[in-house]
C-alpha cells in the first residue's frame, strides 16, 4: 500500500459527472473484429449451481481465475474523454478457450457487466461498484488520486466476483474479460426476452417467499437497515478522523522550524533544540504514512460496505429479499450467509491491517524519541552536579 | 511536600532556609477601593536547613501571600538590582490556552500552575548568589504583616516609576558595550522564538485534543453496532471501550504538557527580564555620555568668556561683537559661576562612569550566570518533553490487546481493533 497515490477524501459533497452515462456513443474507435463465444441463454446459467463447493474453502484452495484492473489510460476522442483499463485475467478454468486474456474496458463496461450480473442472478448479492459521481472538491476528474481509488475499486469488484461460486462462472463475465469489443454483446437484441422472463418469475417467486416466510424475512430487513445505519457511521467517523489528522499534521508541520529557527539563535541549546526538531518532523513522517493507510484500506472496504448496505436496501425495496430467507433453497441462504462471512473478514481485515498500522506509527514515534534521549545523555558531567538549582 | 533545595537566606544568624510554597487558598476580603473580591493566597512555609540536616524536624514556619505580594516583591528587586536579570513570575494571565484549557485564574488547574511557579519564583531568587541576601526578601519570607511597610518605605517605588520611563524611552547613545548590545539582541531573539513556540505548540495541542476526542465517536457506534452482530458482538464491544479509553487519555496528556509549556515560558518572561538589564547599561551609559558632553560644552564656555576666543557660535556672543562686550564684572561672575559648574560636571562625571562601569561589571557577571542556567534548565526541558512523548506512547500502545490474526474465524473471539 505504500508508496501509492493517496486516495482522495470521500467527504464531501457530489458533482455531476456526465461522462459515464449510458449516452449514445459516436465512438471512432475501430470495432474490432471478432467476438467471443455464443452467449448461452441465462437461465441455463441460473442452473448452474454447485452446492458442493460453496463455502471459503473453494476460495481458499481452489481458486483458478485471476483478474487484474491496472494500467488506466486516458482516450480523447472528438465526442468525449474517458479512461480505459487494462483487464487482465489468468485463468485455467476449461470453460476459458485460453489461459491468458488482455481487455481494456471503461467504467461504462463495468456498469454494463454488474447489471448484467444482477439481471440474471436477481436473488444473489452482486458487489457493487463506485460511485458513477465524483465528489466535489476535487477539480480534475481525471485526478490521479481518483483514477487510483476507482481502479483499485474495480479490481475489488472483479475479485469479488471471481471469487463467488455462481456469478464466476456468469458468461457475461466470460464475455467482459475476453472479448476485443464489447459493442455486439451490448447491443444484444435476442435473449432479452427470456432474460426479462427470467426476472419476473424471479419477483414472482419472491412474492410467493414472502407471503410464507415473514418473519424470516422482516429480520433479514431489519439486519440490513441497522447494518446499513453503522456502516455508514463507521464510515463517517472514520472520514471524520482522517479529517482532524490532515489538520493535526498541518500544524505538526508548522511546529518543527519553531524549534530550528530558534536553534540558529542559540548556542549550546541549538543541538537539543535541533534534535526535538528533527523527532517531531520525523513524527510528521509517521502521521503522514498513518493517513495514507488509513484512507488507503480502511477506507476504501467501508466505502464498499455502505454502497453494498445501499444496494442491498434498494434490492429489499424489489422484494428479492425475500428469497434470501428460502431455506428451501440451500444455493440462496448459502449467499447470503456467505456475503455476511465476506462481510466480516473484509472488515476484520481491514480493521486488525489498520490496527497493526497503528500500533507501528507508535512504535516508530517511541523509537525517534528514545534516539534523542540518547543522545542526550551521551553528555553527562556538567548535569551532573551537587546543587539541583531547578 | 517541603522541597530539597537549600536557599541561602541571610539574617542576622544566617539561617539557610528551605522554602516552599505548600498550598492555595481562596479569601474573600476587600479591595483597594472597597469592593468586595475573591482572590487567592498562597502558603510559603520555612524551615532551617540545619534543623533538617540535625535529623530535627520544627515544624515550619509559614505565612500567606497573595499575588500581588509576590509582584511587590519582584518590583522591589528589579529595581533595587538593575545589573541583575531578575528571575520572573508565573503569568498573571493565562496566555497561550488550547481550547479546553480554562483560561480562568480562578481555575483549580491554573491555580496548581501558579503554585508551582511561584515556588519556582522563590527558589531561583533565594537561590541567587546576590538576590538571596537581600533584607525585604527575608522579610518577605518571615514577616506576614507589615512586610508591605518594610518595603515602601525603602523608597523604591520612586525609582520604579523613573525605571519605567526610563526603559520605554527611546535615546541614541554614542559608545555602548557591544557585548550589551549583542545580548539585548539576544534577548529580542529569545522572545520572539519561544513565543511562535508556545503558539504553535498550542496548535498542535487543539488539534491532537480533537484527534482523540473523534475516537470517542468510534467507541459510540461500535457498541452500538455490538448490538446488531451476533458473531462480531464481543469484539466490537471491545473495540468500542479501547476507543473510549483512548479518547479519554488526551486530557491527562495534554494537562502534562502544560508544564513543559510553563518552563518555557519562564524564559520566555526571563528574556524580558534580561532585556531590562542591557537597556539599563543603555541608560546609564547615555546618562555618563550627556553628562560629559554637558561638561565638554561648560568648559567650552568657559574657556570662550576666559580667552575671548569664539569657537562656537552663540547669541551672547553675537550681540557681544555687536553691541560691545559686557562689564568685566559680569564677566568675572559668569566664569565664577561656570567653575563651580564643571566642578560639579566632574563629579558627576565621576560618579556616572563609576555607575556605568559598576553595572556594566555586575550584569555581565550576571548575564553569563543566567546564560549556563538557562542552557541547563532548556535542555533539561527539552528532555523532559522527549520523556513524556516517550510515555504517551507507551500508554497507548501497552492498551492496546494483542492482536490475533488467526484463520478466517467470522465467529467468536476475533478483537477487532481499531484505528487510530
Amino acid at each position: 500500500m505504500s508508496g501509492q497515490t493517496v486516495p482522495a477524501d470521500f467527504s464531501g459533497h457530489m458533482l455531476d459527472l456526465d461522462e459515464d452515462d449510458d449516452l449514445e456513443v459516436f465512438s471512432k474507435n475501430p470495432s474490432l473484429a471478432g467476438g467471443g463465444p455464443m452467449p448461452n441463454s441465462p437461465s441455463s446459467m441460473v442452473n448452474q449451481y454447485r452446492l458442493e463447493e460453496e463455502e471459503e474453502q473453494q476460495e481458499a484452495n481452489a481458486r483458478d481465475l485471476f483478474i487484474t484492473v491496472d494500467d488506466p489510460e486516458s482516450h480523447v476522442t472528438a465526442v468525449e474523454t474517458f479512461v480505459m483499463y487494462r483487464v487482465a485475467t489468468k485463468t485455467t478454468r476449461s470453460q476459458f478457450d485460453s489461459s491468458e486474456y488482455e481487455v481494456h474496458r471503461r467504467y461504462q463496461d463495468f456498469l454494463w457487466l454488474r447489471s448484467k450480473l444482477e439481471e440474471n442472478h436477481p436473488t444473489l448479492i452482486v458487489h457493487p461498484l463506485p460511485e458513477k459521481f465524483v465528489m466535489k472538491g476535487m477539480v480534475e476528474r481525471f485526478n490521479n488520486d481518483f483514477i487510483e481509488t476507482r481502479r483499485r475499486a474495480l479490481q475489488r469488484f472483479l475479485s469479488k466476483v471471481s471469487l463467488h461460486p455462481v456469478l464466476s462462472h456468469s458468461h457475461h463475465l466470460e464475455v467482459f474479460l475476453t472479448a476485443q469489443d464489447l459493442l455486439p454483446y451490448k447491443k444484444q437484441g435476442p435473449g432479452f426476452l427470456s432474460r426479462l422472463g427470467e426476472t419476473v418469475r424471479a419477483v414472482a417467486s419472491s412474492v410467493r417467499g414472502l407471503k410464507s416466510r415473514p418473519e424470516e424475512f422482516s429480520l433479514m430487513k431489519e439486519y440490513v437497515e441497522d447494518f446499513s445505519i453503522k456502516i455508514s457511521s463507521v464510515d463517517k467517523v472514520t472520514q471524520r478522523i482522517i479529517k482532524e489528522q490532515r489538520e493535526y499534521l498541518d500544524e505538526l508541520k508548522q511546529y518543527n522550524p519553531t524549534y530550528a529557527q530558534w536553534a540558529e539563535s542559540e548556542g549550546e541549546l541549538a543541538e537539543p533544540l535541533n534534535g526535538v526538531a528533527s523527532c517531531v518532523e520525523r513524527c510528521s513522517k509517521e502521521t503522514d504514512e498513518q493517513i495514507q493507510h488509513l484512507s488507503s484500506v480502511l477506507v476504501p472496504a467501508l466505502h464498499d460496505y455502505v454502497l453494498c448496505a445501499e444496494t442491498l436496501k434498494l434490492q429489499d425495496e424489489v422484494d428479492s429479499l425475500a428469497d434470501r430467507v428460502e431455506l428451501a433453497n440451500n444455493a440462496l441462504k448459502g449467499d447470503w450467509t456467505r456475503w455476511q462471512d465476506g462481510m466480516r473478514a473484509d472488515l476484520k481485515s481491514a480493521f486488525l491491517s489498520t490496527a497493526e498500522k497503528n500500533v507501528e506509527y507508535y512504535e516508530q514515534c517511541l523509537a525517534v524519541w528514545e534516539s534523542f534521549l540518547l543522545s542526550q545523555r551521551v553528555e553527562p558531567g556538567e548535569q551532573r552536579d551537587g546543587e539541583d538549582a531547578s | 511536600m517541603l522541597c530539597d533545595v537549600t536557599a541561602p537566606v541571610a539574617d542576622e544568624a544566617s539561617a539557610l532556609m528551605e522554602i516552599c510554597v505548600a498550598e492555595a487558598e481562596k479569601r474573600n476580603g476587600r479591595n483597594t477601593v472597597n469592593m468586595q473580591e475573591t482572590f487567592t493566597v498562597y502558603l510559603v512555609e520555612t524551615r532551617p536547613m540545619d534543623a533538617v540536616a540535625e535529623g530535627r524536624n520544627p515544624a515550619p514556619d509559614s505565612l500567606w501571600r497573595r499575588y500581588s505580594e509576590f509582584e511587590l516583591l519582584r518590583n522591589y528587586l528589579l529595581v533595587t538590582y538593575p545589573y541583575i536579570v531578575v528571575p520572573p513570575l508565573p503569568e498573571k494571565r493565562a496566555e497561550f490556552v488550547w481550547h479546553k484549557l480554562s483560561a480562568d485564574n480562578m481555575d483549580p488547574d491554573f491555580v496548581e500552575r501558579r503554585r508551582i511557579g511561584l515556588e519556582n519564583f522563590l527558589l531561583r531568587v533565594a537561590s541567587h548568589p546576590v538576590l538571596s541576601n537581600d533584607k525585604i526578601l527575608h522579610h518577605f519570607l518571615t514577616e506576614e504583616h507589615g512586610w508591605k511597610e518594610v518595603v515602601y518605605e525603602t523608597g523604591f517605588q520612586a525609582k520604579a516609576d523613573s525605571r519605567l520611563r526610563a526603559l520605554s524611552a527611546t535615546f541614541r547613545v554614542r559608545n555602548p558595550d557591544k557585548r550589551f548590545m549583542e545580548m539585548k539582541h539576544y534577548s529580542d531573539e529569545l522572545q520572539s522564538h519561544t513565543s511562535q513556540l508556545l503558539r504553535a505548540r498550542v496548535r498542535v495541542a487543539d488539534r491532537l485534543y480533537g484527534v482523540y476526542k473523534v475516537h470517542g465517536n468510534y467507541g459510540r457506534v461500535f457498541s452500538e453496532w455490538s448490538a446488531v452482530e451476533k458473531e462480531m458482538g464481543d469484539g466490537l464491544q471491545s473495540a468500542g471501550h479501547h476507543m473510549d479509553a483512548f479518547a479519554a487519555s488526551i486530557d491527562d496528556i495534554l494537562e502534562e504538557e502544560e508544564h513543559y509549556a510553563d518552563q518555557l515560558k519562564e524564559y520566555l518572561f526571563y528574556a524580558e527580564a534580561l532585556r531590562a538589564v542591557c537597556r539599563k547599561h543603555e541608560l546609564t551609559q547615555f546618562e555618563l555620555e550627556m553628562a560629559s558632553q554637558d561638561l565638554v560644552s561648560k568648559k567650552q564656555q568657559h574657556e570662550e568668556i576666559a580667552t575671548g576666543i569664539v569657537r562656537t557660535f552663540s547669541f551672547k556672543g553675537m550681540t557681544n561683537k555687536l553691541f560691545g562686550q559686557e562689564a568685566p564684572e559680569q564677566r568675572e561672575a559668569r566664569l565664577k559661576l561656570l567653575e563651580e559648574l564643571i566642578a560639579e560636571g566632574e563629579e558627576t562625571v565621576k560618579e556616572k562612569t563609576v555607575e556605568c562601569e559598576e553595572h556594566v561589571d555586575r550584569a555581565w557577571v550576571d548575564m553569563q550566570r543566567f546564560k549556563e542556567q538557562k542552557d541547563k534548565d532548556l535542555r533539561e526541558a527539552l528532555i523532559n518533553y522527549a520523556v513524556m512523548q516517550i510515555s504517551m506512547c507507551k500508554k497507548v500502545r501497552s492498551s492496546r490487546p494483542a492482536l490475533r490474526r488467526g484463520p478466517s474465524d467470522s465467529s467468536g473471539r476475533v478483537i477487532i481493533l481499531s484505528s487510530f
